[in-house]
């Protein structure tokens, strides 16, 4: 039925700019502009990415009710990419050349991203990713909305060395390319404040992990060496569940080994009994329970839009809310929806973040974003017991590396670079 | 004239409210900084008023409400008391919470923490034995030297010698904090400690600081002792993880040990099996939630054999519209199997949604038991008892029943079978039914230590199929035996190797055992494996 319809509208658009030349902007006005959602429905990842489909679904509704933008409609092409990481890479390429959106709101796992990004760069279009991740990266066609690792990771260590007094850090991860950059971050930075090798116990589990009996009871011995410890943990998905659960049944409490995790947020604990978590630590940018009038209409629409009053809000969709309302922004500067216009003209932009402030798109596109520190409560929420002051720019490229010490990403011309090398004074200089 | 004795007596008023205020010991827990309600605590439990006790066990349950004016007031279900008096506040109902400016005294680690310490030195007399052994437990950890005389006082009063124990160790933890204390008794302490032997006195030994060098000599020595103990009960906990590890291989494998070992399906949907069963738990979880939730401790013995039903009723329909007509045409069933399983999970993700389903604890089988220095979570003993009951009524269903007698005989010689009247189809369906239900089963088993979600089964079935194969196909004896070697042999490797690495060894090791015995540990001997 919409194919006929498109196909009619493509025939009456021909028409016209056929007669007359003066009417196809009027025609153009017409036709609406394309978003692509490029979410796992199914397999692994959707238990997360189903989420942030709907969450896009809603804020594209909303827009259109406003009357769209530039006179024109939105549309919301969905795909589902199934968890299979290069099938990310083909529906990329067919949201782009076959369905001809504008801009394609997508991906959670840093495999996903880097696997659509050489699609994008070539075909020059815009990817928004709304996800934390490892940094090392900054490319020209996506704009990274979640958190650079110095503004989840670092704050958080910062946070248990000043207020919890930790000397000892156990880093649990997933085995995949996140938690392995970021705890290779970490570690420097640990080190570059005084801690010692045998402070630190790395640890990395498959995906899905399930036993985690001796894993927890080497943290518990580790944690018996009369410092203070606590345990850093990037570990993904659902195998934080069966953790917890590990963590609870062998009795670590929060006020004897704290665990401050990256990747837990609202979503997850649903599906966890909360009580033997509480007082466990989690960073992120945004948590549903921060008190401030935003978020609570932001709260209020989400639950009305999913017809549940008991659906939870978390970062990655705050992230999207806000890469959305830039992206809108961008296209009323730039007059237009084109790819190659609307990139020069995210670069300033600033948006209320659902924090309470405002946040900034950054010539290395991504955005300036305030760091919260939440303990788990009893109703699976969070309480927020520490925040920056203001909101913290990412750095993309970590000083805290070796090789991506002297990089630096500027996207206004005329450096027009995502990896600059200071010292060298080349673009694409040794990022590794 | 009037107005100035007013004011005067105002005045005065003002003046003896100001020291009232300082000396209030509740007024800390009224600040909005988590630091001053720290101190707060703190200072309560050093003047020790009567409503100290259940003031700060109100703000550990998050029941201590404070609001403007240093109003302090505890909830108790619908009623408010107030917090100095231990009285029913007049006019504060808990409807009239928002109106009245109300709001939790807010926590963090650091307030959670004085709040424990602090409970132990004020509940040391407690008439409830289990506070007071948590009160012993509490005082060791904080240390603060100011419970010393309560403490002693306490153990002067005990009269049960565990927890007379515990408290002689949360002195002797203290009499080490203090410099002060005379060598001799620092010696001592060391002693007590040392004979205690857990993970808590070692990192309070090799944390001493400033001590004279018998006592440092003493506590290296007492570490060094404790280690070598903590050693030896590792390899015994090491078992333990191996054991539960293996029961829940077994408890997967086992059904697939009938249908594959038995019957020669490979049924790649048998992942999915074990998942349905973990979906029936949450559903029966359901029901008990919203109509009986008194029985919600019994859910399991309910869920149980309604997986069974629903598993296996659902293997029998499979088995009837799909396997039946690919018997002999392993390459086939195989994928056939494994598009059915796609279908059940994208089914399960259509009808309960994407996200994980949380399936409750029942009470009994959270926590953990301690014996000795072993840490038995009860989820894990549980799972082990229920492993080998299964195992045990399985062998039991195929030794002792009629159904059991004619599946072997099918398996045996069909022909010879079908000529003595047995109808093979219909074993057929039953074995199938069988293998699926107890699969079900292991889905409620499961269902208590991981996620139910609809990839629940997939991370089951590449384990399943390695513990049949290298225990010996259509041998149940060697499907047990492989579990809990391949359990075992995991959980000594995840240390050494890192989890990631020790599932590849012990996949490589598997890989190496198939090529010198292709039959697996215990291969079944005679003609009937060749058929």
């Amino acid at each position: 039925m919409s194919l006929i319809r498109k196909m009619l509208r493509g025939v009456g658009l021909a028409a016209t700019a056929l007669t007359a030349l003066a009417a196809v902007p009027q025609a153009q006005a017409q036709e609406p502009i394309k978003v692509g959602i490029l979410h796992s429905l199914s397999g692994t990842m959707a238990i997360s990415e189903t989420t942030l489909k709907d969450v896009m679904l809603m804020l594209i509704e909303e827009q259109n009710k406003k009357g769209g933008v530039l006179g024109r409609k939105l549309e919301a092409v969905v795909v589902d990419p199934a968890s299979n990481w290069p099938l990310f890479a083909e529906k990329a390429r067919e949201l782009i050349t076959v369905q001809k959106v504008s801009a394609v709101f997508g991906c959670w796992t840093s495999v996903s991203r880097k696997s659509v990004l050489p699609v994008f760069e070539e075909l020059n279009n815009v990817l928004f990713y709304p996800v934390q991740y490892e940094g090392e990266e900054s490319s020209k066609n996506v704009f990274y909305t979640g958190a650079a690792p110095n503004q989840q990771a670092i704050p958080a260590v910062d946070y248990l060395m000043a207020e919890e007094k930790v000397q000892r850090w156990v880093l649990a991860g997933t085995d995949y390319v996140y938690p392995r950059t970021t705890n290779k971050i970490l570690e420097a930075y640990l080190k570059s404040k005084g801690v010692k090798d045998e402070d630190i116990l790395i640890n990395y589990t498959p995906f899905g992990h399930a036993d985690w009996q001796n894993i927890v009871a080497s943290i518990k011995r580790f944690g018996s060496a009369g410092k203070k410890t606590a345990v850093v943990s990037t570990i993904n998905g659902d195998a934080n569940v069966p953790f917890y659960k590990e963590l609870g049944n062998q009795g670590i409490k929060a006020t004897d080994i704290p665990v401050v995790a990256f990747s837990v947020g609202e979503e997850e604990l649903a599906g966890i009994d909360t009580k033997p978590l509480v007082g466990h630590l989690a960073a992120w940018n945004y948590f549903m329970s921060v008190d401030n009038a935003d978020n609570k209409a932001f709260i209020e629409k989400w639950k009305a839009f999913t017809k549940n009053a008991k659906r939870v809000t978390n970062d990655p969709m705050e992230a999207h809310v806000i890469g959305f309302n830039m992206w809108i922004k961008a296209i009323e500067k730039a007059g237009t929806a084109d790819p190659a216009k609307v990139i020069p003209a995210m670069i300033g932009i600033a948006v209320p973040n659902l924090s309470g402030g405002y946040s900034a798109m950054m010539p290395n596109h991504h955005i300036t974003k305030p760091v919260l520190i939440g303990e788990i409560k009893e109703d699976g929420q969070f309480n927020v017991v520490w925040q920056t002051p203001g909101t913290v720019v990412a750095e993309e490229w970590s000083p805290h590396l070796e090789g991506s010490r002297d990089l630096i990403s500027d996207w206004r011309s005329p450096l027009s670079c995502g990896n600059f090398n200071v010292k060298t004074g080349k673009c694409g200089g040794a990022s590794k | 004239m009037l107005l100035l004795r007013r004011a005067l007596f105002a005045l005065a008023l003002l003046l003896a409210a100001f020291p009232a205020r300082a000396q209030d010991p509740f007024a800390g827990l009224t600040a909005s900084g988590f630091d001053d309600i720290r101190r707060g605590i703190e200072a309560l439990a050093t003047a020790a008023p009567p409503q100290a006790a259940a003031t700060i066990a109100a703000l550990q349950s998050g029941n201590l409400l404070s609001g403007p004016g240093g109003v302090l007031v505890i909830k108790q279900g619908d009623t408010l008391i107030d917090a100095r008096t231990g009285q029913p506040a007049p006019g504060m109902t808990v409807g009239g919470v928002t109106a009245a400016g109300l709001r939790p005294v807010r926590v963090n680690n650091a307030v959670r923490r004085a709040a424990e310490a602090a409970m132990g030195s004020l509940t040391l007399f407690s008439p409830d034995t289990a506070t007071r052994r948590k009160a012993a437990e509490a005082v060791f950890k904080s240390r603060d030297p100011a419970s010393l005389e309560p403490l002693a006082r306490a153990i002067a009063a005990e009269k049960i010698p565990s927890i007379r124990a515990e408290m002689e160790e949360a002195r002797a933890a203290l009499l080490l904090a203090i410099p002060a204390t005379p060598e001799p008794e620092k010696l001592a302490a060391v002693a007590t400690l040392r004979e205690r032997g857990d993970l808590d006195a070692r990192a309070l030994l090799a944390n001493l600081k400033d001590q004279p060098a018998a006592v440092a000599r003493a506590a290296a020595d007492a570490v060094t002792h404790i280690e070598r103990m903590e050693q030896l009960w590792a390899v015994a906990q090491g078992i333990f993880y191996g054991l539960s590890l293996g029961s829940v291989l077994l408890l997967a494998a086992a059904g697939l040990a009938i249908t594959f070992g038995v019957m020669g399906v490979i049924n790649m949907a048998h992942g999915e099996m074990v998942m349905i069963g973990a979906y029936t738990t949450f559903v029966i979880q359901d029901i008990i939630r919203t109509s009986a939730p008194g029985l919600f401790d019994y859910s399991l013995f309910l869920a149980v054999p309604a997986a069974f039903i629903v598993s296996g009723g659902l293997g029998i329909a499979i088995e009837r519209g799909l396997i039946r007509f690919l018997y002999g045409r392993p390459l086939e069933t195989l994928l056939a199997t494994w598009g059915l399983s796609l279908v059940l999970q994208q089914a399960v993700r259509s009808i309960f949604g994407p996200t994980n389903r949380e399936v409750g604890t029942p009470s009994w089988m959270s926590g953990a038991a301690e014996w000795g220095h072993l840490t038995i979570t009860w989820n894990r003993f549980t799972i082990i008892i229920f492993a080998m009951m299964v195992l045990a009524a399985l062998m039991a269903t195929l030794r002792y029943t009629s159904l059991g007698l004619r599946m072997r005989a099918v398996t045996q010689n069909r022909r010879m079978a079908a000529s003595m009247g047995i109808r093979t189809p219909w074993i057929d369906a039953l074995t199938f039914g069988l293998g699926s239900g107890v699969a079900g089963m292991a889905g409620v088993a499961l269902s208590q230590i991981d996620n139910v979600s609809p990839n629940l089964g997939q991370s089951y079935i590449i384990d399943s199929f390695l513990v049949v194969v290298f225990g010996g196909v259509g041998n149940l004896w060697g499907t047990l035996v492989s579990a809990l070697t391949l359990g075992i042999v995991n959980k000594f490797l995840e240390p050494l190797a890192g989890a990631v690495l020790g599932k590849i060894v012990v996949l490589v090791l598997v890989i190496l055992f198939i090529q010198r015995k292709p039959r697996g540990m215990f291969p079944i001997k005679g003609r009937a494996v060749e058929a």
